[in-house]
Protein backbone atom coordinates (compact mmCIF):
# COMPACT_ATOMS: atom_id res chain seq x y z
CA UNK A 1 0.00 0.00 0.00
CA UNK A 2 1.30 3.45 -0.84
CA UNK A 3 2.02 5.32 2.37
CA UNK A 4 1.73 9.10 2.67
CA UNK A 5 5.53 9.22 2.55
CA UNK A 6 5.62 7.12 -0.66
CA UNK A 7 3.13 9.47 -2.30
CA UNK A 8 5.19 12.50 -1.31
CA UNK A 9 8.40 10.95 -2.65
CA UNK A 10 6.77 10.03 -5.95
CA UNK A 11 5.32 13.48 -6.50
CA UNK A 12 8.59 15.14 -5.53
CA UNK A 13 10.58 12.90 -7.84
CA UNK A 14 8.21 13.51 -10.74
CA UNK A 15 8.46 17.23 -10.10
CA UNK A 16 12.28 17.04 -10.37
CA UNK A 17 12.15 15.83 -13.95
CA UNK A 18 11.73 19.36 -15.29
CA UNK A 19 9.87 18.61 -18.48
CA UNK A 20 11.89 15.53 -19.37
CA UNK A 21 8.92 13.27 -18.69
CA UNK A 22 8.00 12.82 -22.34
CA UNK A 23 11.51 11.84 -23.30
CA UNK A 24 11.54 9.41 -20.43
CA UNK A 25 8.44 7.70 -21.79
CA UNK A 26 10.05 7.10 -25.18
CA UNK A 27 13.28 6.02 -23.51
CA UNK A 28 11.50 3.55 -21.24
CA UNK A 29 9.78 1.98 -24.24
CA UNK A 30 13.02 1.85 -26.24
CA UNK A 31 14.78 0.17 -23.33
CA UNK A 32 11.90 -2.28 -22.97
CA UNK A 33 11.97 -3.29 -26.64
CA UNK A 34 15.76 -3.67 -26.43
CA UNK A 35 15.92 -5.73 -23.21
CA UNK A 36 12.69 -7.69 -23.67
CA UNK A 37 12.15 -8.36 -27.38
CA UNK A 38 8.87 -10.27 -26.85
CA UNK A 39 7.25 -6.97 -25.82
CA UNK A 40 7.59 -5.89 -29.44
CA UNK A 41 4.87 -8.36 -30.38
CA UNK A 42 2.29 -5.84 -29.21
CA UNK A 43 3.51 -3.23 -31.70
CA UNK A 44 3.68 -4.94 -35.09
CA UNK A 45 2.12 -1.81 -36.56
CA UNK A 46 4.87 0.47 -35.25
CA UNK A 47 8.20 1.51 -36.64
CA UNK A 48 10.39 0.49 -33.72
CA UNK A 49 13.69 1.81 -35.06
CA UNK A 50 15.65 4.19 -32.78
CA UNK A 51 14.14 7.67 -32.63
CA UNK A 52 10.88 6.50 -34.20
CA UNK A 53 8.11 9.10 -34.11
CA UNK A 54 5.61 6.43 -33.20
CA UNK A 55 7.64 5.29 -30.20
CA UNK A 56 8.07 8.89 -29.12
CA UNK A 57 4.37 9.54 -29.50
CA UNK A 58 3.43 6.44 -27.59
CA UNK A 59 5.96 7.22 -24.87
CA UNK A 60 4.24 10.59 -24.43
CA UNK A 61 0.88 8.87 -24.04
CA UNK A 62 2.19 6.43 -21.45
CA UNK A 63 3.82 9.20 -19.44
CA UNK A 64 0.70 11.36 -19.60
CA UNK A 65 -1.27 8.48 -18.12
CA UNK A 66 1.32 7.98 -15.38
CA UNK A 67 1.38 11.73 -14.69
CA UNK A 68 -2.37 11.65 -14.27
CA UNK A 69 -2.08 8.69 -11.96
CA UNK A 70 0.56 10.51 -9.91
CA UNK A 71 -1.81 13.46 -9.51
CA UNK A 72 -4.49 11.05 -8.27
CA UNK A 73 -2.57 8.70 -6.01
CA UNK A 74 -5.49 8.57 -3.60
CA UNK A 75 -7.77 7.19 -6.25
CA UNK A 76 -5.80 5.17 -8.77
CA UNK A 77 -8.74 2.92 -9.59
CA UNK A 78 -10.78 5.79 -10.85
CA UNK A 79 -7.94 7.69 -12.52
CA UNK A 80 -6.95 4.60 -14.51
CA UNK A 81 -10.45 3.25 -15.08
CA UNK A 82 -10.55 3.98 -18.82
CA UNK A 83 -7.08 2.51 -19.33
CA UNK A 84 -8.09 -0.50 -17.33
CA UNK A 85 -10.97 -1.14 -19.73
CA UNK A 86 -8.72 -0.59 -22.72
CA UNK A 87 -6.08 -3.04 -21.54
CA UNK A 88 -8.59 -5.69 -20.54
CA UNK A 89 -10.94 -5.63 -23.50
CA UNK A 90 -9.04 -4.16 -26.45
CA UNK A 91 -5.32 -4.44 -25.99
CA UNK A 92 -5.35 -7.63 -23.95
CA UNK A 93 -1.67 -7.31 -23.19
CA UNK A 94 -0.54 -10.46 -21.40
CA UNK A 95 -1.51 -10.03 -17.75
CA UNK A 96 -0.13 -6.66 -16.88
CA UNK A 97 1.84 -8.17 -14.12
CA UNK A 98 4.31 -9.51 -16.63
CA UNK A 99 4.55 -6.80 -19.24
CA UNK A 100 4.21 -3.98 -16.77
CA UNK A 101 7.01 -5.54 -14.80
CA UNK A 102 9.26 -5.03 -17.83
CA UNK A 103 7.98 -1.50 -18.40
CA UNK A 104 8.36 -0.77 -14.70
CA UNK A 105 11.97 -1.99 -14.74
CA UNK A 106 12.81 0.07 -17.82
CA UNK A 107 11.04 3.18 -16.56
CA UNK A 108 12.98 2.90 -13.33
CA UNK A 109 16.26 2.50 -15.22
CA UNK A 110 15.40 5.59 -17.29
CA UNK A 111 14.65 7.53 -14.09
CA UNK A 112 17.80 6.23 -12.38
CA UNK A 113 20.04 7.27 -15.27
CA UNK A 114 18.63 10.79 -15.01
CA UNK A 115 18.43 11.13 -11.25
CA UNK A 116 21.57 9.21 -10.25
CA UNK A 117 21.96 9.30 -6.47
CA UNK A 118 18.60 11.06 -6.19
CA UNK A 119 17.00 7.77 -7.19
CA UNK A 120 17.49 6.77 -3.58
CA UNK A 121 16.39 3.45 -2.10
CA UNK A 122 13.33 5.20 -0.63
CA UNK A 123 12.31 6.71 -3.98
CA UNK A 124 13.05 3.39 -5.71
CA UNK A 125 10.78 1.60 -3.26
CA UNK A 126 7.95 4.12 -3.69
CA UNK A 127 8.11 4.02 -7.49
CA UNK A 128 8.23 0.22 -7.52
CA UNK A 129 5.14 0.10 -5.31
CA UNK A 130 3.42 2.69 -7.49
CA UNK A 131 4.04 0.76 -10.71
CA UNK A 132 2.85 -2.37 -8.98
CA UNK A 133 -0.37 -0.59 -7.98
CA UNK A 134 -0.84 0.68 -11.55
CA UNK A 135 -0.42 -2.87 -12.86
CA UNK A 136 -3.02 -4.16 -10.40
CA UNK A 137 -5.57 -1.58 -11.47
CA UNK A 138 -4.94 -2.26 -15.15
CA UNK A 139 -5.42 -5.98 -14.52
CA UNK A 140 -8.65 -5.59 -12.54
CA UNK A 141 -11.01 -6.26 -15.41
CA UNK A 142 -9.13 -9.00 -17.19
CA UNK A 143 -11.50 -11.66 -15.98
CA UNK B 1 25.43 -22.48 -25.36
CA UNK B 2 25.04 -18.80 -24.56
CA UNK B 3 26.43 -16.54 -27.25
CA UNK B 4 27.94 -13.17 -26.45
CA UNK B 5 28.75 -10.63 -29.13
CA UNK B 6 31.97 -8.66 -28.84
CA UNK B 7 29.89 -5.60 -28.04
CA UNK B 8 28.08 -7.37 -25.21
CA UNK B 9 31.34 -8.58 -23.71
CA UNK B 10 32.63 -5.04 -23.84
CA UNK B 11 29.49 -3.71 -22.12
CA UNK B 12 30.02 -6.22 -19.35
CA UNK B 13 33.74 -6.17 -18.73
CA UNK B 14 34.08 -2.46 -19.48
CA UNK B 15 31.46 -1.54 -16.91
CA UNK B 16 32.53 -4.13 -14.34
CA UNK B 17 36.04 -2.71 -14.34
CA UNK B 18 34.61 0.55 -12.99
CA UNK B 19 32.37 -1.00 -10.33
CA UNK B 20 33.23 -0.74 -6.64
CA UNK B 21 32.08 -4.23 -5.72
CA UNK B 22 31.80 -3.60 -1.99
CA UNK B 23 29.73 -0.42 -2.37
CA UNK B 24 27.61 -1.65 -5.22
CA UNK B 25 26.96 -5.02 -3.60
CA UNK B 26 25.98 -3.43 -0.30
CA UNK B 27 23.71 -1.00 -2.13
CA UNK B 28 22.01 -3.71 -4.16
CA UNK B 29 21.36 -5.98 -1.19
CA UNK B 30 20.12 -3.05 0.91
CA UNK B 31 17.69 -2.07 -1.83
CA UNK B 32 16.43 -5.65 -2.05
CA UNK B 33 15.62 -5.59 1.67
CA UNK B 34 14.04 -2.13 1.42
CA UNK B 35 12.05 -2.41 -1.82
CA UNK B 36 10.96 -6.00 -1.16
CA UNK B 37 10.83 -6.19 2.64
CA UNK B 38 9.65 -9.80 2.66
CA UNK B 39 13.16 -10.79 1.57
CA UNK B 40 14.25 -9.92 5.10
CA UNK B 41 12.98 -13.36 6.04
CA UNK B 42 16.34 -14.78 4.93
CA UNK B 43 18.34 -12.47 7.16
CA UNK B 44 16.83 -12.83 10.61
CA UNK B 45 20.32 -12.88 12.15
CA UNK B 46 21.29 -9.51 10.69
CA UNK B 47 19.83 -7.41 13.49
CA UNK B 48 18.07 -4.14 12.83
CA UNK B 49 16.43 -4.04 9.40
CA UNK B 50 13.52 -1.81 10.34
CA UNK B 51 13.37 0.86 7.66
CA UNK B 52 15.65 2.17 4.94
CA UNK B 53 18.08 4.00 7.22
CA UNK B 54 18.64 0.95 9.42
CA UNK B 55 19.16 -1.33 6.44
CA UNK B 56 21.57 1.02 4.68
CA UNK B 57 23.60 1.46 7.84
CA UNK B 58 23.65 -2.22 8.81
CA UNK B 59 27.24 -3.54 8.57
CA UNK B 60 26.08 -7.13 8.07
CA UNK B 61 24.05 -6.06 5.06
CA UNK B 62 27.03 -4.25 3.60
CA UNK B 63 29.35 -7.21 4.22
CA UNK B 64 26.95 -9.74 2.77
CA UNK B 65 26.22 -7.54 -0.21
CA UNK B 66 29.93 -7.42 -0.96
CA UNK B 67 30.11 -11.21 -0.71
CA UNK B 68 27.17 -11.67 -3.07
CA UNK B 69 28.46 -9.27 -5.69
CA UNK B 70 31.98 -10.69 -5.51
CA UNK B 71 30.43 -14.03 -6.30
CA UNK B 72 28.48 -12.44 -9.16
CA UNK B 73 31.85 -11.27 -10.47
CA UNK B 74 32.68 -14.90 -11.17
CA UNK B 75 30.04 -14.82 -13.90
CA UNK B 76 31.76 -11.82 -15.45
CA UNK B 77 35.05 -13.75 -15.43
CA UNK B 78 33.39 -16.86 -16.88
CA UNK B 79 30.84 -15.62 -19.37
CA UNK B 80 31.00 -18.87 -21.30
CA UNK B 81 30.59 -21.10 -18.26
CA UNK B 82 28.00 -19.43 -16.06
CA UNK B 83 25.97 -22.60 -15.42
CA UNK B 84 28.96 -24.47 -14.02
CA UNK B 85 30.23 -21.47 -12.12
CA UNK B 86 27.10 -21.38 -9.97
CA UNK B 87 26.43 -25.09 -9.71
CA UNK B 88 27.36 -25.55 -6.06
CA UNK B 89 25.88 -22.19 -5.05
CA UNK B 90 22.65 -23.36 -6.63
CA UNK B 91 22.62 -26.45 -4.46
CA UNK B 92 23.42 -24.35 -1.42
CA UNK B 93 20.56 -21.92 -2.04
CA UNK B 94 18.15 -24.81 -2.46
CA UNK B 95 19.27 -27.30 0.16
CA UNK B 96 20.59 -25.14 2.96
CA UNK B 97 19.28 -21.62 2.44
CA UNK B 98 15.84 -22.50 1.03
CA UNK B 99 15.63 -19.36 -1.09
CA UNK B 100 12.84 -19.08 -3.67
CA UNK B 101 14.61 -18.51 -7.03
CA UNK B 102 12.23 -15.64 -7.75
CA UNK B 103 14.46 -13.66 -5.40
CA UNK B 104 17.43 -14.03 -7.77
CA UNK B 105 15.41 -12.27 -10.46
CA UNK B 106 14.48 -9.48 -8.04
CA UNK B 107 18.09 -8.94 -7.00
CA UNK B 108 19.23 -9.01 -10.62
CA UNK B 109 16.78 -6.27 -11.59
CA UNK B 110 17.84 -4.21 -8.59
CA UNK B 111 21.50 -4.57 -9.55
CA UNK B 112 20.62 -3.19 -12.99
CA UNK B 113 18.93 -0.16 -11.40
CA UNK B 114 21.94 0.44 -9.11
CA UNK B 115 24.24 0.34 -12.15
CA UNK B 116 21.90 2.73 -13.99
CA UNK B 117 21.97 5.24 -11.13
CA UNK B 118 25.75 4.96 -10.96
CA UNK B 119 26.61 5.13 -14.66
CA UNK B 120 23.70 7.39 -15.74
CA UNK B 121 23.98 8.34 -19.44
CA UNK B 122 26.56 5.64 -20.12
CA UNK B 123 24.02 2.98 -19.18
CA UNK B 124 22.48 3.02 -22.64
CA UNK B 125 19.55 0.82 -23.72
CA UNK B 126 21.96 -1.59 -25.41
CA UNK B 127 24.12 -1.72 -22.30
CA UNK B 128 21.07 -2.35 -20.13
CA UNK B 129 19.89 -5.14 -22.43
CA UNK B 130 23.26 -6.89 -22.06
CA UNK B 131 23.12 -6.63 -18.30
CA UNK B 132 19.50 -7.83 -18.14
CA UNK B 133 20.66 -10.84 -20.16
CA UNK B 134 23.56 -11.46 -17.76
CA UNK B 135 21.53 -11.18 -14.55
CA UNK B 136 18.91 -13.43 -16.14
CA UNK B 137 21.54 -16.07 -16.88
CA UNK B 138 22.97 -15.90 -13.37
CA UNK B 139 19.46 -16.20 -11.87
CA UNK B 140 18.81 -19.18 -14.12
CA UNK B 141 22.10 -20.84 -13.17
CA UNK B 142 21.35 -20.38 -9.47
CA UNK B 143 17.93 -21.98 -9.92
CA UNK B 144 19.21 -24.85 -12.03
CA UNK B 145 20.04 -27.34 -9.27
CA UNK B 146 16.78 -26.89 -7.38
CA UNK B 147 14.79 -30.02 -6.74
Amino acid sequence: MLTAEDKKLIQQMWGKLGGAEEEIGAEALTRMFCSYPPTKTYFPHFDLSPGSDQVRGHGKKVVAALSNAIKNLDNLSQALSELSNLHAYNLRVDPPRFSLQFLSQCLQVALATRLGKDYSPEVHSAVDKFMSAVASVLAEKYR
Amino acid sequence: MVQWTAEEKQFITGLWGKVNVAECGGEALARLLIVYPWTQRFFASFGNLSGATAVLGNPKVQAHGKKVLTSFGEAVKNLDGIKNTFSSLSELHCDKLHVDPENFRLLGDILVIVLAAHFTKDFTPACQATWQKLVGLVAHALARKYH
